[in-house]
């Protein structure tokens, strides 16, 4: 492996941002993800090496590492800060086409539930997985999720809930996506619902975590 | 901080069902005055509320409030709290939330009258305001409903009132995430204390004006959180315990403004509330597994006054409604709670050694709670002169709690927490004593965007 890459991958997985920044202990004074893309640009390495080789192999680890209880969601979350840094500069490149990503992925928590914890970790290790995330927050109805479909064509819609009152709404969400747009693939999740409710709401797959979720998609993408 | 002693010094009196200030309700309940009662918290089970449902919501509370107290009549209960926490539509729209208390009311009434059985209505609405964000804490149109449900709840038969107020969520949430123990500060004791003086003089006032109880409020939002995050072990256990200390400073605002308790159940800042103002407190601990899993099972028994579950849906078990045995459970607690009353000091002292030796060094959250660690952390408390330096102060006394027991082998910590141990040390010991001088320290590391400092008073 390219050894500016072994070493953004690195950057990446242990949450280094850049140089100044003191986390992790074990990385202090050395460069990070910010640097480290930087570097890898001008070296003339593909952006979309940069990328699959780099960034979302390291977010890789980290979902491991989180699923295995091996790390707490901060350094999850130092990561995906650090991969950010690289995302940053990897834009343009998005933009010309150099590199695609694994599709769109539209996030909110359904109407009239605020509980949003749960839906930024989704978000967050499903766009270390190398998706676009359209992230439209909480207490959102089937009009919004029908809208940024119709800007997104062709993306996989999350849906999150926590209570026994707002996860009814799931069922209306589904129905009113399938119906103005029939093969979007959705995927459920929160403390309240499971396998069977997702089956009979017409959802088509139930999260338990957020890794989970990561795979289901990636499964979609490949 | 207008507290400035402890009305409860010693461990040994901090107990069950006996509070310094017990608080008498109209249908002759004395929580804190010698017995504990059990208060059953339910919602609904999987339905949307909107005007074609209303018959099925009002009809799932009147078999919850039929099946509780009729089960407490057989169980010779002597006496029940049942909370009823509005969901977002009963608070929006205040006519929804106030015909559920009616209902209930008249159920507790009937009880009373046939049965002699006493029993009171705790109405919780929901904090509305957090429905915008950024949230606009005191020019929220969505103040107006919930005092709403407030003042005519409390008519309609809500005779105890509380609230998990939400000032300091839009910034304690992403902090919680980050185990950033300074952002946890400033949302709890600069935001969430400002907060809790404006809306708790408000509850207060309508509560005086209607000769009601204003009972308290919870920092579930906040430490709750941490606490379930942890159990998820998304976040150090360590760090949701500190969490739960500096809510303290934050709830403790209630009884300032003038409630006088029973504080909430989810709120497990209460046995430091009962120490230093002495109102009595509800608490949950193996009884809400229904609800959400904890590390704190028994201990959280061992200076209740009301014990409670937190939420069960309203849904059929094989014994019955789930609202009805989850009131069995509470009652057999409470029961055995009150039979060490009965007999004496020496018996409620055994039983609470036995709830609190079970627990207290298999997670730092129990830790933080046993009587003697209670009392040692509350002292630290009041001893400052601004919420910021108390909060500080008290989560610095736990810290040392906690790695005192760690070092002595009685405590187990993993590596992933105890490197976690300098870092809010480290933190904590940052913070300066005053407000102004921390809510500087603070601005440039929080996202302007995230809350409204004028919605605050600042």
């Amino acid at each position: 492996m390219n050894e500016l890459i072994a070493k953004l991958l690195e950057a990446v997985e242990f949450g280094k941002i850049d140089q100044k920044s003191p986390y992790p202990p074990q990385l202090r004074g050395m460069d990070g993800s910010h640097e480290l893309t930087q570097q890898a640009i001008e070296a003339g390495i593909d952006p979309q090496e940069i990328l699959e080789k780099a960034l979302i192999p390291a977010m890789g680890n980290v979902g491991k590492k989180f699923s295995e209880n091996k790390i707490f969601v901060p350094q999850m979350l130092m990561s995906a800060k650090a991969m950010g840094a690289s995302m940053v500069q990897l834009k343009p490149y998005f933009a010309s086409g150099a590199i695609k990503s694994k599709g769109t992925f539209i996030i909110g928590t359904v109407k009239g539930d605020l509980h949003d914890i749960g839906k930024n970790l989704v978000s967050m290790m499903v766009e270390g997985g190398g998706w676009t995330i359209v992230d439209l927050g909480v207490d959102v109805g089937s009009d919004r999720f029908i809208e940024a479909l119709k800007n997104n064509p062709g993306a996989v819609v999350g849906l999150s809930a926590l209570l026994t009152t707002t996860m009814v709404n799931m069922g209306e969400i589904v129905s009113g996506i399938k119906a103005h747009v029939p093969d979007t693939k959705v995927l459920i999740g929160g403390a309240p619902v499971n396998a069977d409710f997702c089956k009979s709401i017409g959802a088509d797959f139930y999260a338990p975590d957020p890794q989970k979720a990561v795979e289901y998609l990636n499964k979609l993408a490949s | 901080m207008k507290y400035k002693s402890l009305v409860i010094n010693h461990p040994e009196e901090l107990m069950f069902g006996v509070a310094p200030k017990p608080v008498k309700t109209p249908r002759g309940l004395v929580i804190g005055g010698g017995q504990v009662y059990a208060e059953l918290n339910f919602t609904l089970p999987m339905m949307s509320i909107n005007n074609n449902t209303l018959k099925e919501v009002n009809a799932h509370y009147r078999e919850i409030a039929e099946g509780a107290l009729e089960r407490a009549v057989h169980l010779n209960s002597k006496g029940v709290v049942l909370e009823f926490e509005t969901l977002l539509e009963m608070t929006k729209t205040p006519d929804i939330g106030v015909d559920i208390v009616k209902i209930m009311n008249e159920i507790c009434e009937k009880y009373y009258l046939q049965h002699g059985l006493a029993s009171e209505i705790r109405l919780t609405p929901n904090d509305l305001r957090e429905f915008e964000r950024p949230a606009k804490q005191r020019s929220s149109a969505y103040l107006e409903p919930m005092m709403e449900l407030f003042e005519r709840g409390m008519v309609a038969g809500g005779d105890l009132l509380s609230i998990e107020s939400t000032g300091g969520k839009e910034v304690s949430d992403d902090a919680l995430m980050m185990c950033d123990l300074k952002g946890v500060m400033f949302a709890l004791s600069v935001l969430g204390v400002r907060d809790m003086q404006f809306l708790w003089h408000k509850i207060v006032a309508l509560a005086n004006k209607h000769g009601k109880i204003a009972a308290g409020d919870s920092a579930c939002g906040f430490a709750n959180t941490a606490m379930v995050l942890a159990e998820k072990k998304y976040i150090p256990k360590v760090f949701a315990a500190l969490v739960r200390v500096i809510s303290v400073v934050r709830s403790v605002v209630a009884m300032e403004e003038g409630a006088v308790g029973p504080d909430k159940d989810c709120g497990y800042e209460g046995p430091f509330l009962k120490a230093i103002t002495g109102i009595p407190i509800s608490m949950e601990g193996k009884t809400a597994a229904c609800a959400h899993l904890s590390p704190i099972g028994n201990i959280a028994s061992a200076c209740a006054d009301l014990w409670s579950n937190e939420s069960v849906q309203n849904i059929k078990l094989l014994s019955g409604m789930a609202p009805t045995a989850y009131l069995e459970q509470l009652e057999y607690d409470a029961r055995l709670m009150n039979e060490a009353l009965r007999m004496g000091k020496m018996h409620c002292q055994v039983l609470q050694q036995l709830l609190v030796g079970s627990d207290v060094y298999t997670d730092p959250q129990a830790l933080i709670l046993s009587p003697e660690n209670v009392i040692r952390i509350s002292k630290e408390l009041i001893k400052g002169d601004s919420y910021v330096a108390n909060a500080r102060n008290g989560a610095l006394a736990a810290l040392d709690i906690i790695e005192e027991a760690h070092r002595s082998g009685q405590l187990k910590l993993s590596d992933m927490e105890t490197a976690y141990l300098p870092i809010f040390r480290d933190d904590l010991n940052s913070i300066p004593d005053s407000e102004s001088d921390f809510v500087a320290m603070m601005l440039p590391m929080l996202d302007p965007g995230k809350f409204i400092l004028a919605e605050y008073g600042l």
